[in-house]
């Protein structure tokens, strides 16, 4: 019997994005289904009953959420082109960094997002000190992986077009080739990617929609 | 020298979950260690800076000089590292992929409801923190039937992640029941997970190192003076 997989994603969420990114690196087919987060179809809410959230896959019927979780379970039901290393310390470094953008970088990037004033000035600061961190972990590489794209990579792809796109909505200058030269530098390698770009966020889309949930927060608490 | 047979230190305190974690995966394993007990009113060691400059956290597993923080991570690693038998991670993938989603819920939606009911701020605030848990309490027994297959561990016969990473949190639930009069461990609601928390706590790897209920009771309210009358970072 063929695999059937199919993803419920977002196609502004990065981690959606990612899900898909380690999926077309597998050379897996899947179905994806866009979701409407603001009307969840019965079918998410009965995948993912304990969060209600995307990303989700559903690998022959069983779902799999929670994108990093997604992300080692592709690893290790599909074993061609592994995405995580081989050897168990370059695995822990790698699942280290890869919650530390989830629970660090992204988690700040929100606050940024909807604070003003003196405390966005503090997050800012905050995700500075944090993507620093993050580029010391790509110094003397290729990728974060080594010489191919893997798993942290896959996980650090919102900062190919997601972070930029941020940025530009909130017009405030925390992301530069200045700042973060070997960032950069990996961002003209990833988009030099097949895959990456086929997983691109429509630029002008997703500029307008980061306004609207912008405003929509900040008019609600008022 | 094989990698198994280097140095292993942890870096930690007697009251954390996240500690236990690493050390119980140890014990599984029979790997002996250095245990590096942090001051814990006086301010982060050394050592800990240095080996995770990152989160300045507990746990650190040193092994053969190099570090590995957080606790799901150190209890993945020790598996792998030290990979023959008993294995902590069941070996189908959604099996692992499930063991790992009930973990990290615990840790971020249930684990802060705990608290909450420990140490209420207000009895709206314990009354959702209460339905809370009894929900992922639901989910636990459940996964518990399907995962045990009769046996006494979600592992099966052996302690497993899942063992690890609930059992983990059994000191500050029993704390959160002493404190809040309250049963969330029941005959009624959760047979399974009653018998299991016993047998967890009594096992060989984890009876050492599972801390004393009183001791943690005291340790949460110091805790929580001492967080609430810290000057503010500027």
């Amino acid at each position: 019997m063929a695999d059937q997989v199919k993803l419920f994603g977002m196609w502004a969420s990065p981690y959606s994005r990612r899900v898909e990114l380690a999926l077309k690196l597998k050379g897996i087919p899947y179905e994806y289904i866009e979701e409407d987060l603001s009307n969840k179809s019965c079918l998410l809410l009965k995948y993912n009953p304990v969060h209600q959230k995307i990303p989700v896959l559903v690998h022959n019927g069983k779902p799999v959420a929670e994108s990093l979780v997604i992300l080692e379970y592709i690893d290790e039901t599909w074993t061609n082109n592994p995405v995580l290393p081989q050897d168990p310390y370059d695995r822990a470094m790698a699942r280290f960094w890869a919650k530390f953008i989830d629970e660090k970088i992204l988690i700040t990037t929100r606050k940024v997002s909807l604070a003003s004033g003196k405390e966005q000035e503090q997050a800012i600061e905050e995700i500075t000190e944090q993507l620093k961190l993050l580029e010391n972990e790509l110094k003397g590489k290729e990728y974060f992986s080594g010489h191919n794209i893997g798993f942290l990579d896959i996980v650090a792809n919102f900062l190919v077009f997601w972070f930029g796109n941020v940025q530009e909505v909130l017009g405030i200058d925390m992301f530069s080739e200045e700042k973060f030269p070997v960032i950069f530098e990996w961002i003209q390698k990833l988009v030099k990617i097949d895959v990456v770009n086929e997983c691109r966020i429509p630029k002008e889309k997703h500029l307008d929609y980061i306004r609207t949930r912008v405003e929509a927060f900040k008019s609600s608490t008022k | 020298m094989e990698r198994s047979d280097e140095k292993v230190k942890v870096v930690g305190t007697w009251s954390s979950q996240f500690v236990m974690r690493a050390r119980i995966a140890l014990n599984i394993k029979s790997v002996s260690y250095e245990f590096h007990q942090e001051r814990l009113w006086e301010g982060k060691s050394e050592l800990l800076l240095r080996s995770n400059p990152a989160q300045k956290k507990v746990p650190v597993l040193i092994h053969g000089g190099k570090p590995i923080c957080e606790s799901f991570n150190i209890v993945e690693y020790v598996d792998e590292v030290w990979s023959s038998a008993p294995s902590i991670l069941p070996s189908d993938p959604k099996e692992r992929a499930t063991a790992r989603f009930l973990a990290a819920y615990l840790d971020e939606k249930w684990f802060p409801s705990m608290r909450t009911v420990g140490y209420p701020q207000g009895e709206d605030a314990r009354k959702a923190a209460i339905a809370q848990l009894e929900k992922g309490l639901v989910l636990l027994e459940e996964a518990f039937v399907n995962y045990s297959k009769g046996k006494s561990f979600f592992g099966g016969d052996q302690i497993g992640y899942l063992d690890i990473a609930f059992g983990s949190y059994l000191g500050w639930l029993r704390v959160a029941e002493k404190m809040s009069e309250i049963k969330l461990l029941s005959e009624a609601k959760t047979p399974r997970l009653l018998q299991w928390a016993d047998s967890f706590s009594s096992h060989a790897a984890v009876k050492d190192v599972m801390p004393d209920t009183e001791k943690l009771a005291d340790f949460g309210v110091r805790a929580k003076i001492l967080k609430a009358t810290a000057t503010p970072k500027l």
